[in-house]
């Protein structure tokens, strides 16, 4: 079943097509890799679909509800929830903190709620410190939670990207190039990790880079190329799809016998 | 230090400035005033680090201040309701003005924010001066009366500030405030409502990634920011008992930002403590006042160089060993 439909999606800046007449769909449960060159237009896709920039026409289902050009944080409320690539964090806070900070919709009390620090907040507080706990082992970052995040190694932060990401809930996860500049033993372990996540019901769309990771853990890829969506398939089609190679690679030109 | 020690600290502090502030100063009518000045103004400067706290820099304080102080004497003196009325429609007008601003302005970050608020000060005190109907004009609003008397039910609360001794009556008020307010603030930074404001400090994209609705929290603390100068701006107008067009103007705006720096952004007290050595250093050295611009810009680019997290993140042995300079207190 989709969870997610993206109908003729398209984002213009000035005479520049970024995102053009984009359609696919993310079905529940599956992990859905959104790959091409570079300036193919997948960040901006990401931000389409996260409502971090309104789209130029074009539209974005989840379960069936239109949520195009929404504010962020109504997005994230239904569940469609972005991480960042690893600086953006909070880095003067600890790594228990960030994650505490980020139960944020899970909440019973509204702001005045914590102010007089009524009998629910502190009941919130309590979980949420709880919560953020049981993510951090899941995650791998037990042994650090008391760190200063902007303290600790490349890996780590990435992890704690999703951690943050993790902790409000989300039915869909979307992943901002989580595997970039990572050696080939941390890209195994961000694997486990995004398999993981999985595990755990939700649905996963990323955005990448790294051809090789992209093919071990996608179960459907999603190619794109100045902005057009040139293919859609399992890692085995994408492989062999000639216009992919030719978008990565480069064709050769007959004429000029190169 | 352990939760004993903050007490015990507290009660000394309290007792020093409720008990013993007043009776040093009770033949000491000019330095009462001067206390009472400090602390109205740390009030107003709470509200500045306020914003300071969700990373914007507010150079309009000095509006909001002017806004509060002018609801509050054109209510006393044009419509004739009591002083304690006036202090609390000044808070809330100025905070609806704030809210109203603040709605498209605080959309702005970093040095546009600053910018625009900077100009904020001088509107109100050009709009002060050409609203002659309402504001007098440049003229001001003179002579008004001192606070009445607040009963409630034929029960005294808060005598009359004319049959008692003005200058203690209005350090006590101005006490009330300053305690009122700093609790209040204490409690937000130290709640949940804090570690929000603290990441939107750091991050608002990344808060609101996460379902924080981000433009509805900034205006919240701009409300709270601009009640605290409605509040401080109609008390220093009823103490000085007139209000002129220039009483609050772009220096003391600017003087704002420089008590919370000097005290310490990261530190809930920071403004308070910033407030009282400034403030009451100048009047204490009269003669230097001509030069104060010069000092206090002198102050302000030392601070930078050699004290970013201002005086309460010096290591004073008897505060030794506690508070991270984000966490506030703990």
């Amino acid at each position: 079943m989709a969870i997610m439909e993206i109908h003729n999606l398209s984002k213009r800046f000035g005479g520049l097509a970024a995102v053009n007449d984009v359609s696919f769909e993310v079905k529940e449960g599956e992990i859905l890799s959104v790959i091409g060159p570079n300036g193919a237009g997948k960040s901006t896709l990401f931000k389409l679909i996260s409502s971090f920039l309104p789209a130029s026409a074009g539209k974005v289902l989840f379960q069936g509800e239109d949520i195009t050009s929404q504010k962020p944080h109504i997005v994230a409320r239904k569940g469609v929830v972005r991480t960042f690539q690893e600086t953006t964090i909070f880095r003067e806070m600890t790594v228990t903190d960030n994650v505490v900070v980020a139960h944020h919709l899970h909440s019973h009390t509204s702001l005045l709620g914590f102010f007089f620090g009524t009998r629910t907040a502190r009941q919130d507080e309590k979980e949420f410190r709880e919560r953020a706990g049981d993510i951090l082992d899941f995650l791998g970052l037990g042994a650090v939670k008391n760190e200063v995040a902007k303290n600790l190694p490349h890996g780590h932060l990435r992890a704690l990207g999703v951690a943050m990401g993790m902790a409000a809930n989300p039915k869909i996860l979307l992943l901002d190039e989580p595997f970039a500049g990572m050696n080939a033993q941390e890209t195994d372990e961000a694997l486990g990790m995004v398999r993981g996540i999985r595990e755990r019901g939700v649905t996963v769309l990323l955005v990448e880079h790294d051809m090789s990771a992209v093919m071990k853990i996608s179960d459907r890829i999603v190619v794109l190329n100045f902005g057009k969506m040139i293919a859609e398939g399992d890692p085995e089609a994408i492989r062999s799809n000639e216009d992919v190679i030719e978008a990565y690679l480069g064709r050769e030109d007959e004429e000029i016998g190169i | 230090m352990n939760r004993k020690q903050k007490i015990l600290l507290l009660i000394v502090a309290l007792a020093f400035y409720l008990v013993l502030l007043p009776y040093l100063c009770r033949d000491r009518n000019y330095l009462l005033g001067v206390i009472t000045t400090a602390s109205v103004l740390s009030v107003i400067s709470a509200g500045v680090w306020l914003i300071f706290y969700i990373g914007r820099i507010n150079i309009g304080q000095g509006a909001f201040a002017l806004i509060g102080g002018y609801t509050g004497a054109i209510a006393i003196s044009k419509l004739g309701l009591s002083f304690w009325f006036g202090l609390v429609m000044a808070g809330i007008v100025s905070m609806l003005v704030g809210i109203i601003i603040g709605l498209p302005l605080l959309r702005l970050k970093g040095v546009y924010f600053s910018m625009i608020t900077l100009s904020l000060t001088e509107t109100a005190r050009l709009t002060a001066q050409s609203l002659v109907p309402i504001t007098n004009g440049p003229n001001g609003i003179l002579n008004l009366p001192l606070p009445g008397e607040l009963s409630f039910f034929g029960i005294t609360l808060i005598p009359d500030f004319a049959k008692v001794n003005k200058h203690i009556a209005m350090f006590y008020l101005s006490a009330f405030l300053l305690i009122a307010s700093y609790a209040v603030l204490y409690r937000i930074i130290n709640s949940r409502v804090g570690w929000l404001f603290r990441s939107l400090q750091q991050n608002e994209d990344l808060a609101s990634s996460f379902g924080v609705d981000v433009p509805r929290l900034r205006v919240i603390a701009f409300a709270i920011c601009t009640f605290y100068a409605g509040i401080g701006g109609a008390f220093f107008v009823a103490m000085q008992q007139s209000i002129y067009p220039a009483t609050f103007s772009v220096q003391d705006s600017t003087y704002f930002l420089l008590y919370c720096f000097l005290g310490g952004l990261g530190y809930v007290f920071g403004p308070l403590i910033g407030t009282f050595v400034l403030y009451i250093g100048f009047e204490m050295l009269q003669g230097l006042n001509e030069y104060q611009p010069l000092i206090y810009a002198l102050l302000m680019i030392g601070m930078m160089l050699w004290l970013p997290n201002g005086m309460l993140s010096l290591r004073l042995p008897f505060l030794a060993g506690k508070k991270s300079p984000l966490g506030g207190a703990k």
